[in-house]
């Protein structure tokens, strides 16, 4: 367990020791428990302990300098402030990030009590029999090669010579499921899903069950697709994958990088089709990696980013807000130069504007690409450039029937993508990485594997 | 700290005992101290210095045929004795077994001398270049690349340090011990024009030699960046289709890593997703292809003087002439599938348990020279430089191409970008025809299921006669 105000005294008083009156510190510890199994045994269990400190020191010429460590102890807190109190000697004097003033802000916790952790042998049959019910939904389905049941517990604190003594507990599981089926004269075919909870009494298994097999069976009918220009349906998942591989578009550290697609000026423009409006929300109830507050303990909050298609704001750590003039978002990471990222993303329709053309129906549809899910983000997005060619698993919908394809690429410009939209289909569903309906663009280049 | 003090062994015995004792076939550990450093500069300045220090314990417990070759992995970073002690019950725990209070096993006599792997390595933290030192050769490097490229709106370099200090102890009688550095140093670039937009980057590594980064060639990593941003700036997209194709050396290889090399790791032989299983002595590639992986080379990425469970590294040919030779093989591995240790059982960190991985792995050099295979193709693609990619569970897998050129007539044509490599592993590995004489290898880094770890890739230039390229 971490103790805040332990903490808070300890690196304090090391800190004096060493001349040094402005530090903050981030530190966190967890405990974790994994399963998977192999055709109706336990294949392989893991149990892992973590603990993480990170200290960051201002030295008297305003430098900033930063040492991590996994020793939480008295001696692994002295060797971290020695650490940073060395680094300093090198930090930017340009550009140093400071305290976030908003450190010390009133915190709206997020009442979430940590889940009970379950014993692993129970952790084991679950997953076994989750592993039997999908193997006995289908003939083809021989294997479930990518399985695994694992359930997280764990705290963060976030302390500052300011007197910011942040503290939160949080407890997460995830199950997957992923199947592979054959059948004769065909090449394999593989599919899955995932569940996740704030612990393994809300997993919902036989929803991960049913989506894995549904998912597979549906491809073992596959065909090659005519490589060409086709409208296409994404998925929630797909779509939101894509929106966080160009994330850039919204980070101010980006932008003052010169690495973003967008530049300080592009507040106000119009980036997306009217109907379009995207948030960020880290404190959204179906966010599991929800978290009060960012790396420099600056409170996290829902911040629009998109509406009606207009660029509104970008997301800021301290330093940056600082450079455009306005407050931290909560956005920030813990660094020597501090990164910025996105929590949790929301996508939907601009209130007032409709949602794009009400008659597209992915069920009914002809000639579409409808992508399930996207592979390969890490390679195939350029996301300073804005252009992406993707693998991704999907059907071709023609009469209304659809048709697992074969092996395929979409390629585009995210600029244009937003521009191309032509409706949202559905309700928003909940996804790991956010909340999104299905989204209908128009006019991505598909390669098709000959 | 070191793990040569004295108490180190008595705490490992004690654990690998206790663990034998209470039933386990086998009683493993991983002790970890790490010592890691960050720099990054970007324009005329350093921006970030972010100095790490790790310490942690895999402790992984095995039971063996009669129990379904089952094992239990727990990692902490508590290296105190209550604290690996805690990790070795949870760890049993997981195999339905219990410590006997201090029963130790009789059948466990202690560990024997030391296999000391890191005795001529002692100084190389300290021989390793200081903050000051890499800030002025990153500098370097920026400015160089100012010097050379044109229409730059962003300039990075980044180093990074990777200083270990392993120890593995088994109650089969492994005990062994190494130091390791890893550094890798790295330029990137982002130029536009209007609308024009090209990022381009380079990564030099280098494993075991501390002074490596002394003699790192700045200007030339910078004049290579020049030249490539200036040619792919103004690069059109490369129309989809079906081509022949010339992969370059060098991190060319990365196709033959994703898409062949990890279907001959034992991990894909135990889950059945490997479309190799059972095949050894069958022809599966061209006979133009001799693949191998070794741990052995000198400077290397992939090399390493034992691998994580304590064994040397061997050279393994994988495959001779397109017939299957054998597989990578890890201690489970062996267990599970009867596929002898090659010395790849390999590992992040102490966080994960280790499982077979690739080290150097490359396809032997050829008899031809990369023109004549260029000038084999009237219409086709030259993939001069890889990007990154993948490969699913059934095999198939992807890569893009970072810098690419048409062939036209047996000639290199105008560069184009946006180019995906599309397709699988048994269909590809008969259509690679042609290998060039011009073998050379490129540093990488491979994250699969036991983490990410330092790799070689490589090939000689090589042809594939057929394959989809996907594009706009």
């Amino acid at each position: 367990m971490l103790n805040p105000d332990q903490l808070h005294d300890q690196l304090s008083a090391l800190a004096q020791s060493h001349g040094l009156s402005r530090w903050d510190m981030g530190a966190s510890c967890s405990t974790d428990l994994s399963v998977q199994v192999d055709r109706g045994k336990a294949h392989q269990l893991k149990g892992a302990q973590r603990s993480a400190v990170t200290v960051r020191v201002w030295n008297s010429d305003g430098r900033v300098g930063i040492t991590s460590c996994s020793d939480l102890s008295a001696d692994g807190l002295a060797q971290a402030l020695s650490g940073a109190a060395e680094a300093s000697a090198f930090g930017d004097l340009q550009d140093p990030p400071d305290l976030s003033p908003r450190s010390t802000e009133a915190l709206d916790p997020l009442k979430r009590e940590p889940q009970a952790t379950r014993p692993i042998q129970e952790m084991v049959q679950t997953l076994i029999s989750a592993e039997q019910r999908l193997l006995d939904s289908h003939p083809s389905i021989g294997t479930v090669p990518y399985n695994g049941l694992s359930q997280r517990r764990g705290e963060r604190v976030y302390l500052n010579s300011l007197g910011a003594r942040r503290h939160e507990e949080r407890s997460s599981a995830s199950l997957y499921l992923y199947a592979r089926a054959e059948e004769a004269g065909r090449k394999p075919r593989s599919a899955g899903a995932v569940r996740l909870g704030h612990g393994t009494g809300e997993l919902d298994v036989q929803g991960c069950i049913d989506e894995a097999a549904e998912l597979t069976i549906s491809h073992l009918d596959y065909a090659p697709i005519d490589t060409g220009t086709y409208t296409c349906v994404f998925s929630p998942e797909a779509f939101l994958d894509l929106m966080g591989a160009f994330s850039n578009l919204f980070n101010a550290r980006s932008v003052l990088d010169g690495l973003s697609l967008s530049k300080r000026e592009s507040l106000g423009e119009s980036v997306a089709v009217p109907f379009f409006s995207l948030w960020d929300d880290a404190r959204h109830p179906a966010n599991l990696g929800a978290s009060a507050f960012d790396g420099e303990g600056t409170p996290t909050a829902r911040l629009p980013l998109i509406e009606g298609g207009i660029l509104r704001q970008f997301l800021h750590s301290e330093g940056t807000a600082r450079q455009f003039g306005v407050a931290s978002t909560g956005h920030a990471g813990m660094g020597a130069k501090v990164s910025v990222s996105p929590d949790w993303f929301e996508i939907g329709a601009t209130p007032g504007a409709g949602c794009g053309d009400t008659s597209l129906n992915r069920f009914q549809a002809d000639g579409v690409v409808w992508i399930d899910s996207l592979s390969a983000l890490h390679a195939g997005v350029k996301a300073s450039q804005g252009a992406f060619s993707l693998p991704f698993d999907g059907w071709l919908v023609k009469g209304g029937e659809r048709r697992s394809i074969e092996a395929a690429t979409v390629a585009g410009d995210i600029r244009q993508v937003l521009k191309s939209l032509l409706a949202f289909e559905g309700e928003a569903q909940v996804t790991p990485d956010g909340l999104c309906p299905h989204v209908w663009v128009e006019g991505l280049a598909i390669t098709g594997e000959a | 700290m070191s793990f040569l003090e004295s108490f180190w062994q008595q705490r490992l015995e004690l654990l690998l005992s206790a663990g034998r004792g209470a039933g386990a076939d086998l009683v493993e550990v991983f002790l970890e101290r790490g010592d890691r450093l960050g720099v990054m500069a970007e324009q005329e300045r350093v921006t970030s210095v972010s100095p790490a220090f790790v310490t942690g314990a895999g402790v992984r417990v095995f039971r063996g045929k009669d129990h379904g070759y089952r094992d239990g992995f727990v990692s902490t970073n508590d290296l105190s004795e209550a604290g690996l002690l805690q990790a070795l019950d949870q760890a049993l725990g997981m195999l339905g077994l219990e410590r006997n209070g201090a029963a130790a096993s009789a059948d466990f006599q202690g560990l024997p001398a030391l296999k000391d792997y890191g005795l001529s390595k002692e100084g190389w933290l300290d021989q390793s270049p200081g903050v000051a030192v890499i800030a002025e050769r990153l500098l370097e490097g920026t400015a160089r690349l100012e010097q050379h490229a044109q229409h730059l709106q962003a300039r990075r370099g980044s180093y990074s340090r990777d200083w270990q200090e392993v120890m593995v102890a088994a109650s089969d009688g492994t005990f062994a011990r190494d130091l390791r550095l890893h550094q890798t140093l790295g330029l990137s670039v982002l130029a536009a024009d209007g609308e024009h937009r090209a990022s381009v980057a380079r990564r030099f590594g280098s494993t075991d030699h501390p002074e490596d980064l002394l003699v790192w060639d700045a200007d030339g990593t910078a004049r290579d960046i020049a030249a490539s941003t200036g040619t792919m700036l103004y690069a059109d997209y490369v129309d989809a289709g079906t081509y022949p194709v010339v992969l370059a050396n060098k991190f060319g290889g990365v196709i033959f890593h994703e898409a062949c090399g990890h279907l001959l790791e034992t991990t894909q032989l135990e889950r059945g997703t490997s479309p190799f299983a059972g095949r050894i002595g069958e022809s599966i590639a061209h006979e133009a292809v001799t693949a191998i992986d070794e741990g052995l080379s000198n400077r290397h990425f992939g090399s390493i003087a034992m691998d994580d469970e304590g064994l040397e590294p061997q050279r393994t040919t994988l495959i001779e002439n397109g017939v299957l030779k054998a597989f990578l093989s890890d201690r489970a591995g062996e267990w599970r599938t009867g596929q002898p240790r090659t010395g790849s059982g390999r590992r992040q960190s102490y966080a994960f348990s280790a499982a077979s991985r690739m080290r150097n792995t490359f396809i032997a050099a050829g008899p031809h020279s990369p023109a004549d295979l260029i000038g084999s193709i009237d219409n086709g693609l030259y993939c001069k430089v890889m990007g990154g990619g993948s490969v699913g569970p059934t095999g198939q897998f992807n890569f893009s191409v970072e810098e690419g050129y048409l062939i036209e007539n047996g000639e290199l044509g105008k560069p184009v970008k946006g180019a995906t490599l599309i397709g699988d592993a048994e269909t590809v590995m008969p259509r690679i025809s042609m290998c060039a004489n011009d073998l050379d290898l490129a540093a990488g880094f491979c994250g699969s299921v036991s983490g990410s770890v330092y790799v070689t890739v490589g090939q000689p230039h090589v042809k594939v006669d057929s394959i989809t390229v996907g594009g706009r």
